[in-house]
């Protein structure tokens, strides 16, 4: 008999019962279409300025960082001010996202951009966030040819450009802007949650494990204008 | 598979409790652990309510397991994923090592498994030639000293800072021997260079899985590190180990899970990375594995549906049980002789390995029910260890002096003037022996129990006694 025969008979007779009657497998398939919601908390249900208030008050209690700025334009300006004031390199992976792409980056010609996956020898990412959670500070990647997962674990640094809109609530909100919008679940969606870490040693925090030491969002909100 | 030593639980304890070292750690780790939580719990209102809401998510996954692993095997197999149902810790490692000899694979890279040590993978990939690496900064100094985790999500909790200079010296002899590690921040830089190097050698990538997902088909890790991350990326092939209670249905209720288990776990609001995978490489990816396959296991699992031992089955690998469990405190994760400690491990241990071997377990316990106030998936911990007490009673496994004491002990109580009158005369005398020092460190007949501990001596009189008396003056 194939494992699989012997797991499901097992677990059909411990469970005193064959294969699930027709009906009882209707609703449960009904249950898994409409995937409903259970219990959301409600600090995340607020208006969106107080949604960007929590998203950045949640980053930066778990070690990351977020730079406002008014347009996709200010990106390049705050990516070069960001690597200046932390005195890291100015070479950089950059996702081959169509909106990073659309950015001005010729205005700042000592950063140096190379597009695509990042390699083991990149110290600097930016990634394209498709979404972000209020509730928890959280960064949604899923990876795309656009958003190679690599970027957001192989540099030391990584800085994620996130437009405001993007922001939602609760985790709920944003897995429904992804059925929406992308219809089918990519390979790898990473949900990031400030820099890596462990607390393996004695208990103690320590940051940059083996992913990135720092998490940088750059939020495109113009409605701090 | 690991020999349990579960059989010499006291003898494990005895030599745990004399241990200067162990004890440092614990009582360093342990009270951190339960103030986060505590933190973590009290900072978000509705906690108690996503409790109920993440037992009854896991209820009816388990009600419907056949049908819900099913579907995501069916929405798997559409993303390009193989799975390998495995009704054996030997299937399992069978399916494991014929993936990575079909690959070629000379390295394994190691994401943290429970599953993984439950199978032993790594002793039967090494038996094969293929070298297994473990990433998770803990497992990967288990591995160097070759030992079992002592802890579900803190492999190394019994470890302190000197026993990670002292292993990393030993073992990464290629560096300057008299290098200087000056805070754990060097220990963790060493660590992060030597492993970065695996990283990218490796052939296969092995990870567990917090979750599975009916709905999408998925497997869902939860790391803080990135370790997990890494090693599914990298590489060309993803072995997922994950066993058949770690589905559930949608997106939405995985969502409800995880708010309760990092809380839970290490008190993090949530984990640094939670990760959906799903299937291999899609056209036009710059990266990601090019093979995903999941090793399904059962290995006693099923068995343990539709009875008595269905909830435990609810458990989502937190380790707020042992965080908060006297006895794990009192002697740590080794004492427990196999691969889950504390009281979770207590339940599920003679559910894997058979009551003969494990039956010390689920009588290492004082009963104080902490374990289960804190369960995010509400298990009736204590409930089921009395369950386990009752099979090991029925099955004779019980020592023959054990039972010859409860059986006079059940004719004394069944009669109740007579308890009245020996608990009457057994406390007033050992209270009056004990009058002095207050306990015994030994007694005739006791020897069992006081060769662990001291016996406190009685002070005054029985309850019975004193409700009597309380009454008498209106006062009960």
């Amino acid at each position: 008999m194939s494992g699989r025969a012997t797991v499901l008979g097992a677990i059909r007779r411990a469970l005193h019962r064959g294969e699930l009657p027709s009906d009882q497998a209707t609703l449960l398939r009904a249950r898994l279409a409409a995937h409903p919601r259970q219990l959301i908390p409600a600090r995340s249900q607020v208006p969106h300025a107080e949604q960007i208030a929590l998203f950045i008050a949640n980053v930066e209690r778990e070690f990351g960082t977020v730079a406002r700025v008014v347009t996709p334009d200010a990106v390049p300006e705050a990516v070069a001010a960001y690597l200046a004031a932390q005195n890291l390199p100015s070479d950089i992976a950059i996702a081959p996202h169509p909106e990073l792409r659309a950015m001005p980056w010729d205005d700042r010609p000592l950063l140096r951009l190379r597009e695509g996956r990042a390699e083991a020898t990149d110290a600097v990412s930016v990634q394209h966030a498709f979404a972000a959670i209020a509730e928890t500070g959280t960064l949604m990647l899923p990876s795309a040819p656009e958003r190679p997962t690599t970027l957001n674990l192989l540099p030391d640094t990584a800085i994620v450009v996130l437009r405001a809109e993007r922001l939602v609530g609760a985790y709920e909100e944003a897995w429904d802007l992804l059925r929406n919008e992308l219809g089918s679940m990519p390979r790898n969606v990473m949900l990031v949650t400030g820099p890596s870490r462990s607390a393996d040693i004695e208990q103690a925090l320590e940051l940059g494990a083996h992913g990135p030491r720092r998490l940088h969002v750059v939020l495109i909100d113009d409605a701090v204008a | 598979m690991h020999v349990a030593t579960s059989p010499d639980f006291k003898r494990n304890a005895t030599r745990a409790i004399a241990d200067v070292s162990l004890q440092k750690a614990l009582a360093n780790s342990r009270p951190q652990f339960m103030a986060r939580r505590g933190r973590a719990v009290a900072a978000l209102p509705e906690f108690e309510a996503l409790r109920d809401t993440a037992r009854d998510i896991k209820n009816h996954t388990l009600a419907n397991l056949d049908f819900y692993l099913e579907a995501w095997e069916a929405k798997l197999l559409t993303a390009g994923g193989k799975v390998h149902w495995c009704a054996t810790a030997e299937d399992a490692r069978k399916a494991v090592l014929d993936i990575c000899q079909a690959a070629g694979a000379r390295t394994v890279t190691k994401g943290k498994s429970m599953i993984g040590e439950e199978i032993a993978i790594n002793d039967h990939l090494e038996r094969a030639g293929i070298t297994p690496v473990e990433t998770d900064l803990g497992e990967y100094i288990i591995q160097l000293r070759h030992e079992l985790p002592s802890h579900i999500i803190a492999p190394a909790f019994h470890l302190n800072l000197e026993d990670w200079e002292a292993q990393f010296r030993k073992s990464h002899t290629d560096l300057p021997p008299d290098r200087v590690f000056h805070e754990r921040r060097d220990i963790l830089t060493e660590a992060r260079t030597k492993l970065r190097e695996r990283f990218l050698a490796a052939d296969v990538g092995i990870t567990g899985a917090n979750f599975l997902i009916a709905e999408t088909g998925s497997s869902v890790i939860v790391t803080n590190e990135g370790n997990g991350d890494l090693t599914q990326t990298l590489p060309r092939v993803h072995i997922v180990l994950a066993s058949i209670e770690k589905v559930v249905p949608t997106l939405e209720d995985c969502c409800s899970l995880l708010r309760v288990l990092a809380r839970s776990a290490t008190g993090q609001k949530f984990s640094v990375y939670t990760t959906f995978s799903t299937g291999a490489r899609r056209p036009g990816d710059l990266d990601g594995p090019e093979e995903y396959h999941v090793v399904l296991l059962d290995n006693g699992r099923s068995a343990m549906l539709g009875g008595e031992f269905q909830d435990m089955l609810r458990c989502i690998r937190c380790a707020a049980c042992m965080n908060h469990c006297p006895v794990y405190g009192a002697v740590g994760g080794h004492a427990y002789g196999w691969v889950y400690p504390g009281p979770m491990g207590s339940v599920l241990t003679p559910a894997l390995i058979g009551i003969d071997q494990a039956g010390h377990l689920p009588n290492a316990s004082t009963f104080c029910g902490k374990c289960e106030s804190v369960c995010p998936v509400k298990i009736p911990l204590p409930k089921l260890m009395r369950h386990w007490r009752e099979r090991e009673f029925e099955r004779h496994l019980t020592p023959a002096t054990v039972r010859r004491g409860l059986a006079l002990w059940g004719f004394v109580a069944r009669r109740p003037a007579l308890y009245r009158l020996a608990t009457r005369a057994g406390a007033a005398t050992l209270g009056w022996l004990g009058r002095k020092r207050g306990r015994f460190a030994s007694l005739p007949l006791a020897g069992g129990w006081t060769g662990g501990r001291d016996l406190p001596a009685p002070e005054g009189d029985t309850f019975f006694a004193r409700y009597a008396k309380a009454q008498r003056r209106g006062q009960a």
